[in-house]
């Protein structure tokens, strides 16, 4: 039976097509069927939208569900459901699960998974070299196959140079990107935090931001040499966005992501006593432990410039759910990574209150963008695309509490911040998947 | 005048007048230490616990004795014959010394911050005994208690730390302390050491500068400070050699002759004689290397005294 949804009066942006307008969206069996002015309600379901923004479904290229293996920290079912509480209704995962993914088999396991518990549609990347092991490659035409979107070895840096040639050289039998955590393991030198002054004054092992820069530039390189296109996950340095930059003036085939933790925090929270009154300061915040580690305001005023004149293309979330076990210890011993599915378009809308990137902007660089990036399907409200939706309230405020977060990842550097903007429904396939708490009477009103 | 803290972490958030009173006590514990009977019932029935993670002899002995005088119990627990080797975290490990009824916990960390979260999640005190790179304040007590004691007052002296200061606990208590008391600090040592970016904190903190010139530094220092230099730095890349260590940054009679003529001599030990300090000097009437030891015993009675918040008087 044929099902028909009608959202009404909401100013639809939607980058992909150009539309910045109020208009109503019909919905027939789960994709778009029209945006139009005033389209009659007769006999649909109908979302009273007025006063939000509707725009395309987020996209995710870079987050952690864990599964399989890590189950603690997050599941295909939990990940995907703080996924649409945040707007997100396309999520890539990574592939440092356990196993890796580096078989045809863990990608099935993982879309079945997506198929039985995902609130969200799922795209799984798998690994560059056979077990993250830096040496050989993976089946990518077999994997190809299987249903990954792009190439990875997440986390784990490919150091060796003539590994990356080669697996940039490979990928192009299959036509999809090499995604690369750059950051040299030999500037790195287990550092654990950005180095700088914080680091100093901290007595903690800094970690220069040259470690990502020299390994940003030779895939660069490599990718000008192999004509193979090259994916820079989370960008954070202002280095780097200078090096994308004069790389895709020269036409390299280079794209590249930021977080919204790179976008908004900086290093000097991890120096930030968190509880004041004298003698109980606790400053080695590990929730602030991510690598990329957070940077300076410098960096940060260079990412948004990246944004702005489109060397960035992506806001990427890299999602990264960790037990309360993982960060509840010394500063160095911690696991690095934030969980943000639920908190990223608040963070990243914070940029566009503060008027340093437009809403248009902020929306493109989280769905047509991101979606032209791993060439996928979605990101667009094109009639024909699957009908996912975010609503937005833009006047909404929350505070961040990671109790009730629907991740199992509780670990955020910003609880008890107040943001601004909520994401009041989420469409997935044309289906609410998310309705916020007060906006139960937007809701389906048959008529 | 109390202190109103709970623990003891770092110099770098105490105001002047907090350090004042911390060195007016010490006068006082020493003064203690000077009787026949060096014993004072003022913390019975508390019990401190030395909780180190990381090898000591001098300011673990030195806290064992500062409790004893002042009559506590004193329980000494490393981290190689605990729990700790049966992968306890760190948390659980301190929460499990309180319930045992510590009052206080003493603890040294080869991790910079691990105090800092045992005093988040303790009502006990926590006093920071050395963390990883990062602080330790009760050597610059001591440290500033040693130059006070010989000069009489801190501000307007001009100390110089040499050697490894990006490593340095010492050296980063000490920043804040001679820093907060009105003294100028010079931070010298070979670049890979003493890193450019070392020159932002100086840019911050306007008693600060740094020095690659060991004979420029020195010149009409009040207090020369010299730092262990670790045997591993030459293995990470860091230095090509003791030889060539030894003579730029070396302290030598010669260079010595260069700061004020009755310029102090502090190392806060173990030291390596022969390549930051000639056994000369480390002897001289200049050194006051084994005072600064002597001092932290008292220096450590009044932290211990001062967290306490007893009513009862010292003596």
């Amino acid at each position: 039976m044929s099902e028909s949804w009608l959202i009404q009066g909401a100013r639809v942006l939607d980058p992909a097509n150009g539309l910045d307008a109020v208009r109503d969206v019909h919905i027939v069996d789960g994709k778009i069927a029209r945006v139009a002015e005033s389209i009659a309600p007769e006999g649909l379901l109908v979302v009273n939208a007025n006063g939000l923004v509707l725009t395309p479904g987020f996209v995710d290229l870079h987050c952690h569900l864990r599964e399989p293996g890590f189950e603690y920290k997050e599941t295909v079912a939990t990940g995907t459901r703080a996924a649409v509480q945040g707007g997100f209704t396309t999520v890539c995962s990574m592939a440092n699960t356990d196993p890796v993914v580096d078989t045809p088999a863990t990608v099935a396991f993982i879309l079945e998974r997506a198929k039985d518990a995902a609130a969200a549609r799922v795209y799984p990347l798998a690994a560059v070299t056979q077990g993250f092991g830096g040496t050989q490659l993976v089946e990518m035409a077999a994997l190809s196959d299987a249903g990954v979107v792009a190439f990875s070895d997440d986390g784990l840096p490919i150091a060796d140079a003539r590994m990356m040639r080669h697996a940039l050289e490979y990928s192009l039998l299959v036509g999809k990107p090499i995604v690369n955590h750059c950051e040299d393991p030999a500037l790195a030198h287990g550092g654990v935090m950005n180095e700088g002054l914080t680091s100093l004054r901290l007595g903690l092992r800094g970690m220069p931001a040259e470690a990502e820069e020299t390994m940003v530039a030779r895939d660069a390189l490599l990718a000008r040499r192999t004509g193979a296109h090259v994916h820079i996950a989370h960008v954070s340095t202002q280095g780097s966005v200078e090096i994308i930059r004069a790389a895709k003036q020269q036409g390299i085939r280079i794209t590249a992501e930021v977080t919204p933790h790179h976008l908004t925090l900086t290093d000097s929270l991890v120096a930030q006593r968190l509880h004041a009154g004298k003698g109980t300061g606790f400053a080695y915040d590990t929730h602030a432990k991510v690598k990329p580690p957070l940077r300076t305001e410098a960096d940060i005023k260079a990412l948004v410039e990246g944004l702005n004149d489109g060397t960035i293309d992506a806001i990427a979330t890299d999602h990264a759910p960790h037990s309360t076990t993982d960060k509840l210890c010394e500063f160095s011993d911690a696991e690095s990574g934030i969980s943000c599915l639920e908190t990223a378009f608040s963070q990243a809308y914070q940029l566009v209150q503060d008027g340093r990137i437009t809403l248009q902007t902020l929306i493109s660089k989280l769905t047509v963008e991101p979606s032209h990036v791993f060439s996928l399907r979605t990101g667009t409200l094109s009639p024909g695309a699957p009908a996912d939706i975010a609503l937005l309230d833009l006047e909404g405020t929350w505070t961040v509490n990671p109790s009730a977060f629907a991740s199992k990842g509780k670990n955020t550097p910003i609880a008890g911040t107040t943001l601004p903007g909520r994401v009041a429904l989420t469409f997935v396939d044309g289906r609410p998947v998310h309705i916020a708490d007060g906006y139960e009477e937007r809701g389906a009103t048959q008529t | 005048m109390p202190l109103e803290r709970k623990d003891l972490l770092d110099l770098d958030d105490f105001s002047s007048e907090e350090i004042t009173l911390l060195l007016e006590t010490t006068a006082a514990m020493t003064e203690i230490l000077s009787r026949p009977i060096r014993r004072v019932p003022t913390l019975r029935g508390k019990t401190i616990v030395n909780m180190f993670y990381e090898a000591s002899t001098r300011t673990r002995s030195s806290f064992e004795l500062a409790a004893k005088n002042l009559s506590a119990d004193l329980v000494n627990v490393s981290a190689s014959q605990s729990s700790v080797e049966k992968g306890e975290s760190l948390i659980d490990t301190m929460r499990t010394l309180q319930a045992l009824g510590a009052d206080m916990l003493v603890m040294r960390h080869w991790e910079a911050g691990a105090p800092y979260l045992a005093a988040s999640w303790l009502h006990a005190s926590v006093i920071n005994a050395g963390d990883g790179w990062h602080a330790h304040p009760s050597q610059a007590l001591l440290d500033l208690y040693t130059v006070q004691e010989r000069r009489g007052a801190i501000e307007g002296l001009k100390l110089v730390i040499v050697g490894d200061i990006l490593h340095s606990r010492v050296a980063r208590s000490n920043l804040w302390g001679f820093g907060k008391m009105g003294a100028r600090v010079v931070l010298c040592g070979p670049p890979t050491l003493v890193t450019p970016d070392i020159l932002g904190i100086a840019e911050n903190l306007p008693w600060v500068t740094i020095s690659y010139d060991l004979d420029e530094a020195i010149a009409d220092a009040d207090v020369v400070m010299m730092l262990r230099l670790q045997r591993e730095r030459m293995a990470s890349g860091l230095l090509p050699s003791l030889r060539e260590y030894a003579a730029r940054f070396g302290l030598t009679q010669k260079r010595m002759r260069r700061a004020r003529p009755n310029a102090l001599i502090m190392h806060p030990g173990p030291m390596n004689q022969g390549v930051e300090i000639t056994p000369e000097l480390a002897y001289s009437e200049q050194a006051v290397i084994e005072d600064q030891v002597a001092n932290g015993v008292a220096v450590r009675m009044a932290i211990f005294y001062l967290l306490a918040g007893t009513s009862e008087r010292i003596a």
